[in-house]
């Protein structure tokens, strides 16, 4: 059972942190970012899969290099790069790596990114991967024999099933009915898109209480007014309120790590009653970890 | 109705590489209607490759270049004409360039490009699109389809990747299609049917099954490929 489980089982307050791996192979700053500030103070870090269809350095191999560290990863997989072989069998190899937290999403489109003429796959989506994961723990895959039977794996995986959820989307209800699907399908945590309205959140936790899966509120750093208003433009389901605007745009330059690390900590305080933790996402601000707990008063 | 647009010119030169004389043949059908084919686009094309220092020994317009039978008929009375071309350059979808490949012993090579329309739209061009999947689930989604109206093709619901106006995030121009499903089935009173797990599709459906290869219909396609023997500026 993975550390992230066993807390979550616990009923502890949970927190994660994220890296993404880099566009090429020094991998040597992201995996010191992660010793440094994220080993001690989150349960599991999250490694990004090809984030925003921006190509990029892979997960797996980042996932099993914080594992050599002693860091739990979470290991992020879309849909949108390979077809039902390929994710069965990254699965697999996953597994065999130790990797065990396995998070299910569909992936930004990949005209959203920097190979925008790539062929998009698609061919499970973030229910069908949770799907597939649950069959391979059962010890057969997504296909069949020449007789029509199952196939038997030799060596079944064990996974802590993940997906996500955006709380205040343009349309939470359609949310709550796939996160339902979701959680049929055999996902066993949650970890929401970025949440500034605690308000907006709450009725959504409400909507979704009946589901027996411990949910880690998404907090994604904002660095500067500008990245929070540009959020607002072109990232769908996230709304940025103008008060926290307000609050990096009065900041002088040299505060906003400060201001942007208190938000967040208000954040989870406000939140930290009605779910089971948090994720956090720094976007490389990974060393405001620690103050943000602390903020958080956690 | 394909809807296509005209190859750059340079693109069409680059391509008749080693063809010297080329035959000109337009379609008088889809072209027309998207304003990309016509008597215009061959005199206009014409010029073009002469003044690359190509010869055109002649021209055909057709009603319909995906009619074979037609097109037979029509190049039939421009057998020497098109025994001097070393090319013949077709203004028409793919089928139209394929079509003519498959009835006249020259070079078929397209002036145009076929743009995606969103799969089939029926014989009566309109909105809706079908992909088919051969594996129709749209009685579940309102009666609408996720797999054209979506653009990941997601069969189990909305991703996070819807706007606040309702627009899908690769294009404000184009509507998540399922926030459509969602407001449909809303209206219908039908939202439970979204809770349904849609499992991956079998792309096995896509291909043309052997049972479609054993019927008339398809008999009566291929038996156009004999013609191929008999065609016109070879006997």
């Amino acid at each position: 059972m993975s550390k992230l489980q066993e807390r979550l089982a616990a009923g502890e307050f949970v927190v994660t942190g994220e890296i993404g791996p880099p566009k090429g192979t020094n991998i040597a700053p992201v995996l010191h970012e992660a010793e440094e500030y994220l080993k001690d103070t989150v349960v599991a870090v999250n490694v990004t899969d090809i984030q925003t269809a921006v190509m990029r350095n892979g997960s797996m191999a980042l996932c099993h290099m914080l594992i050599d560290r002693g860091i739990e990863p979470v290991y992020q997989m879309v849909c949108r790069d390979r077809n039902r072989l390929a994710l069965q069998s990254d699965l697999l190899s996953a597994a065999v790596l130790g990797i065990e937290n396995v998070l299910s999403l569909t992936g930004d489109h990949v005209v959203m990114g920097d190979h925008q003429d790539a062929k998009p796959v698609y061919d499970l989506d973030s229910v069908g991967l949770l799907k597939a994961m649950t069959i391979l723990e059962e010890g057969s895959d997504l296909g069949r024999d020449m007789k029509g039977n199952p196939n038997a794996l030799d060596g079944a995986p064990t996974f802590f099933k993940g997906c996500c959820v955006t709380p205040c989307g343009a349309n939470p209800e359609a949310q709550a009915i796939k996160l339902e699907k979701k959680v049929e399908a055999g996902a066993q945590f949650v970890q929401t898109q970025a949440v500034y309205d605690p308000k907006t959140f709450e009725t959504f936790m409400k909507r979704v209480e009946h589901l027996d899966v411990p949910i880690l509120v998404g907090i994604v750093m904002l660095k500067s007014a500008g990245m929070a208003k540009y959020m607002n433009r072109s990232v769908p389901g996230v709304q940025v309120p103008k008060n926290l605007i307000k609050l990096l745009s009065d900041a002088a330059r040299g505060d906003r790590e400060k201001v942007s690390t208190e938000i967040c900590g208000n954040l989870i305080s406000e939140m930290k009653d009605i779910c089971q933790g948090a994720h956090l996402m720094t976007l490389g601000w990974d060393h405001c970890v620690p103050d943000i707990i602390e903020a958080a008063g956690l | 109705m394909n809807a296509t647009e005209r190859k750059p010119i340079e693109e069409i030169i680059q391509s008749l590489e080693g063809a010297e004389t080329v035959f000109i043949l337009g379609c008088k059908g889809c072209p027309i209607g998207c304003d990309t084919g016509g008597q215009p686009w061959v005199d206009e094309l014409t010029g073009a490759l002469e003044g690359a220092g190509k010869s055109v020994s002649g021209e055909a317009l057709v009603d319909m270049i995906c009619n074979k039978a037609v097109v037979g008929i029509k190049l039939g009375r421009a057998v020497l004409q098109l025994k001097q071309a070393d090319a013949i350059l077709v203004g028409s979808c793919g089928v139209g360039v394929q079509a003519t490949g498959n009835i006249v012993a020259r070079r078929a090579v397209p002036a145009m490009d076929t743009v995606c329309m969103g799969d089939y739209q029926g014989l009566f061009p309109s909105a809706e699109r079908c992909a088919e999947c051969g594996e129709c689930m749209i009685a579940y989604t309102g009666g609408l389809c996720p797999i054209t109206l979506c653009a990941k093709s997601l069969v189990n619901g909305t991703c996070g990747g819807t706007q606040d106006d309702g627009s899908c995030e690769v294009s404000p121009e184009r509507p998540c299609g399922w926030q459509l499903i969602f407001e449909r089935l809303e209206k219908l009173g039908r939202l439970e049917d979204l809770m349904r797990y849609a499992a991956a599709k079998d792309y096995r459906n896509r291909d043309i099954t052997d049972a479609n290869r054993r019927t008339i219909r398809w008999a009566l396609e291929v038996s156009q490929e004999e013609e191929k023997e008999a065609e016109p500026i070879e006997k």
